[in-house]
């Protein structure tokens, strides 16, 4: 166990092109930090980086107090769960779990020992001496922790282990990932783009967008007090309202909407109104209007879509919004419902650079 | 269950027609031509022939000149087959490492793959010509006593040297396409499990990549038994005294040359059974071993 240490990393492809621009970071000794962002933002290079499957332009790397950006990434004390499992198709899965002890050169009974203790713990101990094609994707999922949990290694990676499982196994062993994690108490780095997993598994989160670290933060920490604009609406399910809007003094206005109970707003320049769609509610006193064209029932809840009266987008259609409300909230399509929420819950941001002003 | 029924027709038949008729043609009938000739005994115009049962088999399995060529093409065999593979395999290892220029490299060497076995007979002979080769008269020159029209062992060189050289391409290509079918997180994987890249090799890549291998070595063995025959032709013909001769070309050599139909026969049809076993075994012992 040890702390993982991030100082303005870079990464920049002999081709030219950049993918790490400079991130700053410190992870606790035994905390869960998880990767967020859309595909394509260096999320995972940055992870590559910390494995040593891709090299590190400038920048240092440090695993408790030792540099590693020279290391060889057998010898970083790091192991890591890939997406597509990559478990060696020709070696059963006690042979999966024991290849990287043995290159190390571990007695043999210590070797048994760990991989029949790791699984127990993965409950794959009845398939220790099947090939990997003879089983399930849960199972090799598992079989991959294994691998890595049997190193027994200071800091554990996952590069978005769970996209390839089924929606449902996915939720299982999401929780199971975390329950595990708390029990060794190891330093962890987790990928994902699924912000749902994101939020749940992570002791803190880092949104990052276009190379950068956007935010950094408690899960809760990021929900409800985003820095930018790209944190606001990268974070959520259902996703946070955007209303695109100006401020003349008095109020936030947008086409025929007008928006009081706001003040201490530059004029002039274009703004973002984000309402995260749970602090939104039915109000017949309420500041607009909504035309009902879609209700999704997800149960215990019901999540109620259509378009803002008055307002218009660049397209020249009406913006659309979504409201979460309670099970007994039916409204049919076609209805009218006058919303409201409160101004200090909503998030207020400039267009052009993304920063939240309010 | 029940069987779902169609109606027979003429369609599939003539479907695998052309298939069918090119094995009949081509060999159903060449071979049974050569089983019913290797049991007559015809004179040397070809004017009469006579029944003799197996006396063409006994003759061929005890003679010392067949024993000869029998000894040097399961030598020649080995040879071919393990250096064309091994030094394919380096070869395709090394390039799939390069990043700059790679598809440069891969051109560069599959390119013998164009060249027929006769042509690059014929480019061997060039250079290994007392006169004006240069690998002649390096060998030479490096102190080797090298010829290849005395020595035995030399003009055994000499033949392996091109059978493998043009060889090396196909085998280095399929290598190749096999490596790059090793999946990258395995390779990755491996990375992160150990440290020795040779240590590697032997335990993920070489295994992964065994169903290539054992493909090419059946391939590998057909090619060196029959297909060498165009480069033993264009350059030592056999010689000297037999010591380069293989199977193949002692068949041709006594069909041919010699106007022993009925001998000759008996070595082709020695020869199919030596190839129908080796099949057995390499598909029933080595392909076990193999993980798809």
């Amino acid at each position: 166990m040890a702390q993982v240490e991030l100082k303005q990393v870079r990464k920049t492809y002999p081709n030219g092109a950049e993918a790490i621009f400079g991130v700053d970071m410190k992870i606790d000794d035994g905390e869960l930090i998880v990767f967020v962002g859309p595909s394509g933002c260096g999320k995972s290079t940055l992870l590559r980086m910390v494995a040593g499957l891709e090299s590190v332009t400038s920048g240092e790397i440090l695993i408790g107090d030792r540099l590693i950006n020279d290391v060889s990434p057998s010898e970083r004390d790091v192991a890591m769960v890939f997406q597509n499992y990559a478990l060696y198709p020709h070696m059963s899965v006690r042979g999966n779990m024991s290849y990287g002890l043995k290159n190390r050169k571990m007695p043999a009974d210590e070797i048994e020992r760990r991989i029949v203790d790791a699984a127990k713990m993965l409950k794959i101990d009845q398939f220790l001496d099947r090939q990997p094609n003879q089983l399930s994707g849960g199972q090799r999922q598992r079989v991959a922790m294994g691998r890595a949990i049997v190193r027994n290694p200071q800091v554990f990676l996952f590069d978005e282990p769970l996209s390839n499982l089924d929606a449902k196994l996915r939720v299982q062993m999401r929780i199971e990932i975390k329950r595990l994690q708390r029990r060794m108490n190891v330093t962890s780095i987790y990928v994902t783009h699924d912000q749902t997993e994101a939020m749940t598994l992570a002791d803190r989160l880092a949104v990052i967008n276009e190379g950068q670290v956007e935010q950094m933060g408690a899960p809760m920490e990021l929900y409800s007090n985003p820095r930018t604009l790209f944190v606001a609406s990268f974070i959520g399910a259902p996703q946070i309202n955007l209303i695109p809007v100006s401020f003349d003094g008095t109020h936030l206005v947008n086409g025929d909407l007008k928006l009081a109970g706001f003040s201490d707003l530059p004029q002039g320049t274009e703004l973002v109104l984000g309402v995260r769609p749970d602090v939104l509610r039915v109000d017949a006193g309420g500041q607009f209007g909504m035309n009902v064209d879609l209700v999704e029932q997800h149960g215990g809840e019901n999540l109620i879509y259509g378009s803002l009266g008055g307002t218009t987008t660049d397209a020249g259609e009406p913006l659309e919004i979504c409201l979460k409300a309670a099970q007994a909230m039916l409204p049919a399509i076609d209805d009218q419902l006058t919303l409201g929420f409160d101004p200090d819950t909503a998030f207020i941001f400039r267009k052009d650079t993304g920063e939240r002003l309010k | 269950m029940k069987r779902v029924q169609f109606e027979h027709s003429a369609v599939p038949y003539l479907f695998i027609a052309p298939q069918i008729i090119i094995i009949v043609i081509f060999f159903l009938w060449p071979a049974a031509q050569a089983i019913y000739q290797s049991f007559l005994l015809e004179d040397a115009f070809g004017l009469s022939s006579q029944f003799v049962w197996f006396r063409n088999y006994t003759d061929t399995i005890v003679s010392a000149s067949w024993l000869q060529a029998a000894g040097f093409t399961i030598v020649f065999s080995t040879l071919v087959t393990f250096l064309s593979l091994a030094i394919a395999l380096l070869l395709a290892v090394k390039a799939n490492e390069v990043i700059r220029g790679a598809s440069t490299y891969k051109t560069l060497l599959m390119w013998a793959y164009a060249i027929a076995p006769p042509v690059a007979g014929l480019m061997g002979n060039l250079m290994f010509n007392p006169l004006i080769g240069d690998l002649y008269q390096g060998m030479n020159a490096l102190g080797f006593d090298f010829d290849h029209k005395l020595d035995p062992y030399d003009a055994g060189f000499v033949v392996v040297l091109i059978s493998v050289w043009k060889q090396v391409s196909v085998n280095f290509i399929f290598f190749l396409s096999g490596l790059q079918g090793i999946p990258k997180g395995v390779q990755e994987a491996a990375l992160m499990d150990c440290k020795s890249s040779f240590r590697r090799f032997w335990t993920i890549t070489f295994p992964l990549l065994a169903p290539t291998t054992f493909f090419l070595m059946v391939i590998n063995i057909t090619y060196a038994f029959f297909e060498t025959f165009g480069i033993i032709d264009t350059t030592t013909q056999g010689a000297p005294g037999g010591a380069t001769t293989t199977l193949v070309f002692k068949v041709f050599q006594d069909g041919f040359r010699g106007a022993d139909i009925g001998g000759s026969s008996a070595q082709s049809v020695v020869l199919m059974l030596m190839v129908l076993g080796l099949t057995v075994i390499q598909f029933r012992f080595i392909e076990k071993k193999v993980h798809y």
